[in-house]
């Protein structure tokens, strides 16, 4: 089943080959996603801010190549280290403290650097945006075409390493773990973790991989602005993972496809409009679609095994 | 020989009331050893200051003569102290085994082991099925928390504390709410406990008290009233007009 | 030096005490339902909107408008606290905050749609504008009314806490609710009438709050962190906690932006991080 999914995405340089620039926000998109997944999902850390390790991602990488250095793995590294090393510092503020305190360091955290980027449009292009990011052919060959065909294959192949990564971690004790620190970090605690240092852990390893998508912006479409770290990005990212199905990593990629293909088939209209529906349809999923698309999946799936299983009840 | 658990002079207080005064405990290795006392008693923040929630006011912890004031409760934890909660405190979506794994794999060292899948460590599963086995939940493996009777749901608390291999273990009113008919299941938990282990426990369950205890230390408004073996506590009219009543 | 040193204190006061106003809702409905009402600052909005409209288009005086904005914005928290908050109370504090992100969203873009995305001006009267001269120090007239009806709320709110029996209902309930709830203290009951009184407060200090603070449609998501930073620093369990925080934190900005005013915006988030480190739990701690 998950091989049909990466099977099909490989396809699409044939499948859709017209929308490989769209395909690939998608892609960026579900990195980012999955990276909050495991914050959210998975260690239940309620942040509204986890644009700034995907706007620090994203202006590490265009930064280095404005100045020259242009390849485009390498700079996905420092990217990552960048992020990472942001996540490790604010980690200590945002795993002590309950939720409302984490939303509320998160979100500042965000506003903060948005900000600052702001302030510092000498350096960042400001609302304007960085320019000049040319990056170098990926692997010495592949050269970053109008058509996206080489952006795609990058991202398809960052995301597809990034999300085994994941997968094996959230198989793993520690992944476990972060499920029993997110359900009573109280008995986890009274068993030996230290529950702290752990979440810092797992946050520092999501603001890596959200820098990493903000990197994958940043040299697919060689632009970065400040909107990189705006609230609306956090809020966003929330949102598609809820309308995905969050803490079943899967959840991410499905919920960033279904938004940024909304948004981008929906956005020729009224912004207002959109803003309206969105948060309607937010207020909708909370109401009354537990678990997002994934978890009514799973819902209809078991719906129709029993509908077979008992099929002489029918009157 | 060096006392598996002791506290010298241990207390806590908040403000103008003190919870916990002066509170000297000696536990020999593998003892069993009951702490009773009627609510208010100050035990709850015994267990607390015991286990590290609570930094004391006064006074100092140790663990086989090693001084523990200062760490946290994982530290704790990792040092040999394990407790267990009054009021069932677990991880109602995991299943049994899942829940022991949890304990045992932080345990061994591997909790933080980020690559591995669980399902493929056999010799963190197989002390899992131990533990369980010797609380004859082995039954109950695959068994969602949430959906075990009461009874059966103290006895992963139990687990879950075993799974750490401590050295000392405090079982903070074990018999709390299990209804009459599942208590024989909690006795012999409590009696199959390894005997190296050493066991602490809060009782109010006077049958669990006289039945499992080698000694008894009354605690009343934070301090030790009596201290002393179950028959002279049991006949000490202090005792008896302060706590126990008109029982015998 | 001196004088504007007092006048950045004054300033600073008046602010504060603003966000307080409107933050103190916040604080209640947390401390009391344990509730993350990120929409919070949208009843500010509504309160805001109101008097400008109330003003601008039905020439209704200020001091008559300020009533009408607490009024519209209570109501409207006592119809959504039955429509949708109440199912909320124990769910997840996650879907807490989608549902008020989502009821944020909505409310942005209803404003956006009936009054424009531009700052609303707000007339205000003759009496209430302009400087005070005071011992060589330039008092704005209307900040000095900011702080008057603050400290008179304040004030008002501490006498219903202390003395009256719904505030001891309300001590009661934030204390320990299923103990209340045993002693026959309706806590649901008790709960809607604070939350819609939180509400009308913070639709009052948005009305208050456009000359000083602005009004557009972005408030509810601008001002955010403001009010969460009162409630987390402050706490949730006594009035003062919010109200001393709310005062270091308006303070502290309007010093920042006047004294280093190219690092002034950064001094609330430098503030914050601070009192963090050194107080996890909050201010005044109980």
């Amino acid at each position: 089943m998950e091989c049909v999914f990466w099977l099909v995405l490989a396809a699409g340089f044939w499948l859709w080959p017209k929308h490989l620039a769209l395909a690939s926000h998608v892609l960026i998109a579900g990195l980012f996603a999955l990276s909050y997944d495991l914050i959210l999902g998975y260690a239940g850390i309620l942040s509204l801010g986890h644009a700034a390790f995907f706007g620090l991602g994203a202006y590490a990488a265009g930064l280095l190549a404005q100045h020259g250095w242009g390849e485009p793995i390498s700079g996905l590294l420092v990217a990552g280290v960048c992020a990472a090393l942001a996540g490790l510092l604010t980690g200590f503020l945002v795993v002590r403290g309950q939720d409302l305190t984490r939303l509320m360091v998160t979100t500042a955290i965000g506003l903060l650097l948005f900000e600052l980027a702001n302030r510092l449009s000498g350096i960042t292009g400001g609302v304007d945006g960085l320019l000049g990011v040319e990056m170098a052919p990926l692997l010495g060959a592949f050269r970053f075409d109008m058509y996206g065909r080489t952006a795609y294959g990058y991202c398809l192949a960052v995301t597809f390493v990034l999300f085994l990564g994941a997968r094996r971690m959230v198989q793993s004790p520690f992944g476990w773990s972060l499920r029993g620190m997110r359900d009573n970090p109280g008995r986890m605690l009274a068993l030996g973790y230290p529950v702290p240092r752990r979440l810092i852990a797992v946050y520092t390893v999501s603001a890596a991989m959200a820098g990493i998508a903000g990197a994958l912006l940043a040299q697919t479409t060689q632009f970065v602005s400040i909107d990189v770290f705006s609230f609306n990005r956090s809020a966003e990212v929330m949102v598609m993972l809820i309308v995905g199905g969050a803490g079943v990593l899967y959840g991410g990629l499905v919920g960033a496809a279904v938004f940024t293909l909304a948004y981008h088939y929906l956005s020729s209209l009224n912004p207002v409009y959109w803003q309206f529906w969105l948060g309607a349809f937010l207020i909708a999923i909370v109401l009354f679609g537990r678990g997002g698309v994934l978890g009514a999946c799973e819902r209809v799936y078991r719906l129709l095994r029993e509908r077979r299983r008992e099929p002489a009840s029918q009157p | 020989m060096t006392p598996a658990l002791h506290t010298s002079g241990l207390g806590k207080h908040f403000g103008g009331i003190r919870a916990v005064t002066d509170v000297s405990l000696v536990l020999e290795r593998g003892a069993r050893h009951a702490i009773i006392g009627p609510n208010g008693a100050g035990k709850t923040t015994l267990i607390n200051l015991l286990t590290g929630m609570l930094p004391p006011s006064e006074g100092d912890v140790f663990l086989d003569g090693d001084r523990v004031t200062s760490m946290r409760p994982d530290q704790r934890v990792k040092y040999g102290l394990a407790r267990t909660f009054q009021i069932n405190n677990l991880f109602p979506d995991l299943t049994v085994m899942q829940s022991v794994l949890l304990a045992v794999c932080e345990q061994r060292g591997v909790g933080i082991d980020p690559w591995r899948p669980v399902w493929s460590r056999g010799t963190e599963i197989a002390a899992a099925r131990a533990v369980l086995r010797l609380l004859r939940l082995d039954g109950a493996e695959d068994v969602e928390v949430r959906q075990l009777a009461y009874g059966d749901q103290r006895l992963v608390e139990i687990a879950l504390a075993l799974a750490c291999r401590p050295r000392v273990l405090l079982l903070d009113e074990p018999a709390a709410g299990v209804p009459k008919g599942e208590s024989q299941a909690l006795f012999r938990a409590i009696a199959g406990l390894p005997d190296d282990v050493t066991v602490l426990f809060v009782e109010h369950d006077m049958d669990i008290v006289f039945r499992f205890a080698q000694r008894i230390t009354v605690l009343v408004s934070g301090a030790i009233l009596k201290e002393g073996a179950p028959e002279d506590i049991a006949r000490d009219p202090l005792v008896k007009q302060v706590y126990l009543g008109n029982r015998s | 030096m001196i004088a504007s040193l007092l006048g950045v204190l004054f300033d600073g006061l008046a602010y504060g005490m603003l966000l307080f106003l409107i933050s103190v809702g916040l604080s209640v409905t947390l401390g009391l339902m344990n509730f993350v009402n990120l929409a919070h600052g949208a009843f500010g909005m509504v309160g805001g909107y109101l008097c400008a409209a109330a003003i601008a288009r039905w020439n209704v005086p200020f001091l008559a408008a300020l009533p009408l904005a607490f009024g519209a914005s209570a109501l409207a928290g006592l119809v959504l606290e039955r429509l949708l908050y109440r199912r909320f109370y124990r769910r997840s504090h996650l879907d807490q905050v989608l549902l008020t992100i989502g009821l944020t969203f909505m409310s942005i873009a209803v404003a956006t749609f009936v009054f424009g995305p531009q700052q609303q001006a707000l007339r205000l009267p003759e009496y209430l504008s302009g400087q005070f001269s005071l011992a060589g120090v330039d008092l704005n007239i209307y900040r000095m009314f900011l702080l008057a009806v603050g400290v008179v709320l304040t004030a008002a709110l501490t006498l219903v806490l202390e003395r009256t029996r719904f505030g001891a209902a309300v001590r009661a309930a934030v204390d320990n609710p299923r103990v209340a709830e045993a002693l026959g203290i309706r806590v649901g009951l008790v709960f809607q009438i604070a939350f819609a009184a939180g509400c009308g407060l913070a639709g009052l200090g948005g009305a208050l709050g456009v000359e000083v603070l602005g009004l557009d449609p972005g408030f509810p998501l601008k001002y955010m962190v403001y009010f969460l930073l009162v409630v987390a620093v402050g706490g949730t369990s006594t009035l003062k906690g919010p109200l001393y925080a709310a005062l270091l934190l308006g303070v502290a900005d309007v010093a920042g932006k006047y004294y280093i005013p190219q690092v002034g915006a950064f001094i609330i988030y430098a503030v914050m991080v601070i009192l963090l480190i050194l107080r996890p739990q909050g201010l005044v701690s109980r």
